[in-house]
């Protein structure tokens, strides 16, 4: 093979335009904001996490996350299970469906929200208010806008597994006699569990990141509707040493939370397995 | 149903199927595909009570929601839907959008092919930490992204550059967040792919390039497709990073959500779902276009 010299200086090529790319675009602006961060020290940035705002801002980031990961793992096992075992008219069309948040602007889905939710126009938020229940501009609103945007996520992880899987075992458990509860917690949640764990991690870090949808319903009101993400964008545009140090300490413990669910999940999934 | 037709664009789409078990992180992923139905069951009581409670919460999130979008957008008739969109600041908010995420896209297909190629056939010190790289743009909130890549792009550079406010900021947001999709869809593909094939090519004379061109790029070119409408659906509807970033100038460098956005903060409701039906359309047709594919290629498999 003549070629090989030209083959290796190909691949020594092609390596260092990938990982320049990848360094330029990723790792050196990550790795910068990191060093802003804690540019004067630690004593700013554990002043930044003292103050009053930003407790609240991550303590409803936290709760909306929650909720909405509760919604989406009860939710997405659900259906997953539903678009897997079953036939009923519209599978197909529900299947293609629970991808659609996937691929929306999350301004699209804060507008859709409050076109329906809105207590002055929307088509149900004016009944819910009178019997007592305020969604946009509140902590409903969060939850939905958020529940929203991380609902595939669960549901992209469980349904191969699902099919990987196969009725034979859940049959075999029926036909021994096992109810319908029994045969989900002794068979199907086991063979899941992996994916599901997955999903759920994905979920709460794009949970906890949610910005845009989260923007447009909850108004982002300091201390009352202001979620972390929001609280970065107020503090960055707010002049001052004390403002961006803050919202550099909150951009960095939400990117610290990203890639710490990356890690886990890189190091949880089996190595190019193609097996759950 | 008949096996018989499409057998060459099957074959074509076929290596797609070797996706499915991917093992890239979260959404930049093939579609999953339903099973025909062999195993599956019609509806016993319970689980129809399961499905009715299902698609109650499914319509009140997202149906009723986005149905609502496309209502309020014909509210004031056809002739305002049409003023609305083709406002010359929306016309350029759109024009922005559509040409930065389309040469977005083109980046990626070669950028995005180059990196799968590196992480599947190269080996070196550090890979797997790449492969982490990889889905950081995936992970990290929309919001940090901005401030990620102003820290390195914006005043305070490093580099002594700063495309803060420019157009190049849109491009460069862009690009950030739809660093995944291709790597990802294209990786598993790239893992199935057999050697031999390349390595008969090989042995029948046939160059490295040609071997790329006539044996790898038609197998790859499914999943470059697919990753590839991913990301452009992806850019286009991008607005987080862009925030801090772009400085959403109109005429400038205001996209098509922060248009949207600035409709719905100025209380013109219809003008603002005017704008986002068409961004749903084109979602939409992404969804179902992606949809016949893995279908196409499940009936093959």
């Amino acid at each position: 093979m003549h070629d090989t010299a030209a083959r290796r200086l190909t691949r020594w090529a092609l390596r260092l335009i990938v990982v320049g790319y990848l360094f330029f675009l990723v790792i050196w602006p990550v790795a910068l904001v990191a060093a802003k961060t804690f540019s004067n020290g630690l004593a700013p940035v554990i002043n930044a996490l003292r103050q009053p705002e930003v407790i609240f801002a991550f303590e409803l980031t936290l709760s909306a996350a929650w909720w909405a990961v509760v919604i989406n793992t009860i939710f997405g096992v659900g259906i997953s299970l539903l678009l897997v075992r079953y036939t009923f008219p519209g599978r197909r069309a529900l299947n293609a469906m629970v991808d659609v948040p996937l691929s929306i602007s999350p301004i699209v889905v804060g507008l859709a929200l409050v076109l329906v939710y809105s207590g002055r126009t929307g088509w149900l938020g004016g009944g819910l208010e009178r019997a007592g229940l305020q969604v946009i501009y509140a902590p409903p609103g969060i939850i939905m806008a958020t529940a929203f945007v991380s609902m595939p996520l669960v549901i992209r992880e469980i349904v191969p597994v699902l099919q990987e899987i196969g009725t034979e075992q859940e049959q075999a458990a029926r036909s021994l006699g096992a109810s319908s509860l029994q045969t989900f917690g002794r068979i199907t949640l086991p063979a899941i569990r992996w994916a599901l764990l997955y999903g759920v991690v994905l979920s709460l870090a794009r949970s906890l990141g949610e910005f845009g949808a989260v923007k447009i319903v909850s108004g982002g009101v300091a201390m009352r509707t202001q979620t972390a993400t929001l609280l970065v964008e107020e503090r960055y545009q707010q002049f001052g040493v004390v403002n961006s140090i803050t919202a550099y300490t909150a951009a960095f413990i939400l990117a610290l939370i990203a890639v710490l669910a990356l890690i886990i999940i890189t190091s949880l999934r089996p190595s190019k397995g193609l097996t759950p | 149903m008949t096996p018989s037709a499409g057998t060459v664009e099957a074959q074509q789409l076929a290596p797609t199927s070797a996706a499915e078990g991917a093992t890239s992180v979260g959404g930049p992923r093939n579609r999953h595909r339903l099973p025909r139905a062999k195993s599956a069951t019609t509806l016993t009581p319970i689980s129809g009570l399961g499905l009715g409670i299902a698609l109650t919460w499914f319509s009140l999130l997202v149906l009723i929601p986005l149905t609502a979008v496309l209502v309020q957008a014909s509210a004031g008739g056809w002739q305002a839907y049409w003023d609305a969109l083709t406002s010359p600041q929306t016309l350029a908010a759109l024009k922005l959008t559509v040409g930065q995420a389309v040469l977005v896209t083109g980046v990626n297909i070669i950028m995005g092919t180059a990196i799968a190629w590196v992480l599947v056939r190269d080996q070196f010190v550090g890979k797997r930490l790449l492969e982490v790289v990889i889905d950081i743009p995936f992970a990290l909130p929309t919001i940090v992204a901005g401030l990620v890549l102003l820290s390195l792009y914006g005043p305070s550079s490093p580099l002594g550059v700063n495309w803060a406010n420019t157009r190049i900021a849109v491009f460069l947001a862009f690009l950030f967040v739809t660093l995944p999709f291709i790597v990802r869809t294209v990786q598993p593909v790239l893992l199935e792919l057999e050697q031999e094939v390349e390595e008969a090519a090989a042995s029948l004379g046939a160059r490295r390039s040609t071997t790329f061109r006539l044996v790898i790029l038609p197998s790859l070119a499914p999943a470059i497709t697919s990753g590839a409408a991913l990301s452009f659906c992806r850019a286009i509807s991008e607005y987080g990073s862009l925030v801090l970033l772009s400085g959403n100038l109109p005429y400038s460098t205001e996209v098509a959500s922060v248009r949207i956005l600035s409709s719905v903060e100025g209380d013109k409701l219809t003008e603002a779902a005017a704008l986002a039906s068409i961004l749903l359309v084109v979602a939409l047709i992404v969804i179902i276009t992606l949809d016949l594919i893995s279908r196409r290629v499940a009936r093959y498999a």
